[in-house]
């Protein structure tokens, strides 16, 4: 055993309750900060009202689609309605709150006091909220000079050659343009200052090997950001090229053609969808263990899953577009990378299940949506290897099957992980617990109105009901169904509002938190709860996986396991 | 929970870190290279497909001098780091300054083909698919060179009021890698736009 060097990590001797300040201190406080932390939170404040507004969207559609030949909005509104759900939810509610717990949370645990480029930071931030401000602003400022159209209503993929300028006259899709493309700007930057605080700030002895598994699946999650959001953004120049200065990329009159945009789109698209579900396995391999008492199963096999799932996931894009007619060979191959795809994806399960397995599991709000996590995105993964298939895809690609199965991923998955993620680390953000019991309501009314909503959502797209319809006859059998989806969306509404409260009330009224409430082993547990400005009074220094482990139990410490 | 914390820790043991600004710039060349790609597959793709004329072969002329001035920049801006860090500022200066001067010589052998081409061969980005994507991979890279020249200039003007000193060598360095990649995409548009595409 080396040296031991006695370290404080508590030594906050600023007094505990500055003087209060001006609203307008506070506010400029928060507008101009380059802490990582405040940063962080404002991502993941921005993206809950991001939230809110898709979460209301979500719910007009299902009310117009509970019944059969219902007029509750237009058929235009409709189309706005899906196309603003889906790029909200993609772009400003999952990014920036995944991107938001990462920016609070990695320099924690690395020991670091703060990410490597802090305006860079702040920068990124900023030119995210503006682009999603920027979407919301076409609903008053689309229709412009031409009076066509206010919000883009050209989906989420925004197909070619709907969105030439001929078919969408006006400004709508320009404002769904440069949003995404600001959006993605802010990405890549944050992207970078991820990867360059985790290689370039860790503290002493935070070797690779001994980073928490959070770290190396954002490390992952921001190299493919490199690799996937800028194909996306090189799309949108040229579809704004298209639009703007009258060149012919996806114009099929001038011999361009509309499946080179479905590439380019999809080779962005598939691997986003994994640059979203990285950050809640991160969560997974934080919660997971610590509330089963045991020290994560196979932590090097989960960091050489996570970088093979990076690496397969830019190989399978096309497995959205089976339906085009791409040729045996082509079908073929994404028909195997997809596949192939579930092995990493497997190995990480029946860890988590390894981690579980003999360990005193502690059901708390967290675990609970940990646990459901687990389950759902096993169907959702079984859902996937279905549709992956090419000859089953042709039956049922643009059905509500694929919806259904998107969202278990989305919604089952990553939603509930993010949830998780909250009651695991609100303590820290805010020095108090959230609301067990509120919580376990919360968690309940949540798991049934998802199950109500998903489960049942499968069985209209195997009965032949597409995505997008406005409406439908009552002949087709899909009335019940649709019922019950909306139904359960309604549960979910209800359990959501629950969480928001349960929020608001705690940050008030919660029992407080003290530094390490769960009896963690990372490092964002050893400073205080909220952490102070510069997080670690000392800079703290590592000898194992779960350094806290070694300050509890010095006789028997982690790294003679390692 | 105890207040003190005893962190093992192994003072023999040097902690060393990669800089953060190459690492960061070896991201961003990662992402840019990748709308790069996008837009050379865009290039590939559409070769030979327009539906009009004027074709590649009837109007593109090699630039054989503007590209040999542009490589050689990357051996300049090499050798002014070089001369940042053995301390030698006015060996730096002039090494940046012929960077700058190649950089430009580039840039403004990159505008008369332009001009040449809009006004004597009439293609324009509206034309053909050949005019969509030559004007906007050549004109995507020539964005490329006019931010580097841009930073480029701005070390010079450091370097020539004296404020540039071996304290700087890695930031400069880091700058050189931009540019060595602006550089190396040059030769893939080139290899792409004059040779495969001709």
């Amino acid at each position: 055993m080396a040296t031991q060097t006695p370290v404080t990590a508590i030594l906050d001797k600023t007094p505990a309750s500055p003087p209060r300040r001006l609203l307008f201190q506070v506010l400029h406080d928060w507008l101009t900060t380059l802490d990582h932390k405040k940063i962080g939170l404002m991502y993941i404040v921005y993206a809950l009202i991001f939230l809110v507004i898709g979460g209301l969207e979500a719910v007009l559609m299902r009310i117009q689609l509970a019944i059969p030949n219902n007029h509750f909005v237009s058929p235009e509104t409709f189309n706005r309605l899906f196309t603003m759900h889906g790029t909200t939810m993609v772009f400003f509610v999952g990014m920036p709150i995944l991107f938001g717990f990462g920016n609070y949370l990695i320099p924690l645990m690395i020991g670091a006091r703060d990410m490597a480029f802090p305006r860079l930071n702040a920068f990124s931030f900023w030119i995210s909220a503006f682009g999603g401000t920027l979407l919301y602003f076409s609903y008053v400022g689309g229709s412009g000079l031409y009076g066509a159209g206010s919000a883009p209503d050209v989906g989420w993929f925004a197909y070619a050659p709907l969105t030439a300028h001929v078919f969408s006259p006006g400004h709508s899709t320009d404002y769904w343009t440069l949003a995404v493309l600001l959006s993605g700007v802010g990405t890549v930057g944050t992207a970078v200052n991820i990867v360059a605080t985790t290689l370039c700030m860790r503290c002493p002895g935070m070797k690779l090997s001994r980073m928490p598994l959070l770290v190396w699946l954002y490390l992952i999650t921001s190299f493919m950001v490199f690799v996937t959001i800028s194909p996306l953004t090189a799309a949108q120049i040229m579809l704004m090229l298209d639009r703007y200065v009258g060149s012919h990329f996806f114009d099929t009159q001038a011999g361009g053609s509309a499946v080179l945009w479905m590439h380019f789109f999809w080779i962005f698209g598939h691997p986003e969808v994994y640059i979203l579900v990285l950050p809640a396995f991160a969560f997974a391999n934080e919660i997971i263990p610590v509330f089963s008492r045991k020290a994560i199963f196979g932590y090097p096999a989960m960091a050489a899953a996570s970088v093979c799932i990076g690496f397969i996931s830019l190989s399978v894009w096309a497995h959205h577009m089976f339906t085009v007619g791409m040729g045996p060979g082509a079908n073929t191959f994404f028909t195997l990378s997809t596949m192939i795809i579930s092995v990493p994806t497997g190995i990480k399960i029946f860890n988590w299940l390894a981690t579980l397995w003999g360990g005193k599991i502690q059901f708390t709000t967290a675990m609970l949506f940990a646990i459901g996590f687990l389950f759902q995105f096993l169907i959702a993964g079984l859902t996937g290897i279905m549709l992956s298939v090419s000859p089953f895809n042709w039956q049922l690609s643009a059905s509500y099957f694929v919806i259904a199965h998107f969202h278990y991923v989305l919604v089952g998955a990553i939603l509930f992980m993010i949830f998780s993620a909250f009651y695991y680390w609100y303590p820290k953000i805010t020095g108090r617990m959230l609301n067990e019991r509120l919580g376990k309501w919360h968690f309940w009314l949540f798991l049934i109105g998802f199950h109500l909503t998903f489960d049942f959502m499968h069985i209209p797209g195997l009965l032949g009901m597409p995505r997008r319809v406005y409406t439908y006859e009552a002949d087709r059998g899909w009335m019940m169904w649709n019922m019950i989806v909306s139904s359960g969306a309604i549960v979910q509404t209800a359990g959501t509002l629950l969480f928001v409260f349960n929020m608001v009330r705690s940050y008030f009224k919660g029992a407080i938190a003290g530094a390490d409430p769960w009896d963690a082993w990372t490092l964002e547990w050893s400073t205080t709860s909220p952490p102070p400005e510069y997080n670690f009074a000392v800079t703290p220094s590592v000898a194992s996986r779960r350094p806290l482990w070694d300050l509890k139990h010095p006789e028997d410490p982690d790294g003679n396991y390692e | 929970m105890s207040e003190t914390a005893v962190i093992p820790h192994s003072p023999t043991e040097v902690w060393k870190l990669p800089s953060r600004g190459i690492v960061a710039m070896a991201c961003l060349i990662l992402a840019e290279s990748a709308i790069f790609i996008i837009f050379v597959v865009a290039y590939v793709f559409y070769i030979g497909k327009s539906v009009s004329g004027p074709t590649p072969r009837e109007v593109l002329e090699l630039p054989i001098f503007s590209s040999i001035c542009l490589l050689s920049s990357s051996l300049t801006v090499h050798f002014a780091v070089s001369a940042l860090h053995d301390s030698k500022r006015g060996m730096c200066s002039l090494w940046l300054g012929l960077t700058v001067l190649l950089g430009g010589i580039f840039l403004a052998a990159t505008a008369r083909e332009w001009y040449q081409l809009i006004y004597h061969d009439g293609l324009t980005i509206k034309t053909n698919l050949f005019g969509t994507t030559y004007y906007s991979l050549v004109g995507l890279h020539a964005t490329h060179v006019v931010v580097g020249l841009f930073m480029l200039s701005l070390a010079l003007l450091f370097s020539l009021r004296g404020g540039l000193t071996s304290n700087h060598t890695e930031r400069l360095e880091v700058l050189s890698l931009y540019w060595h990649f602006v550089d190396a995409v040059w030769i893939v548009v080139f290899l792409v736009v004059y040779v495969l595409g001709r």
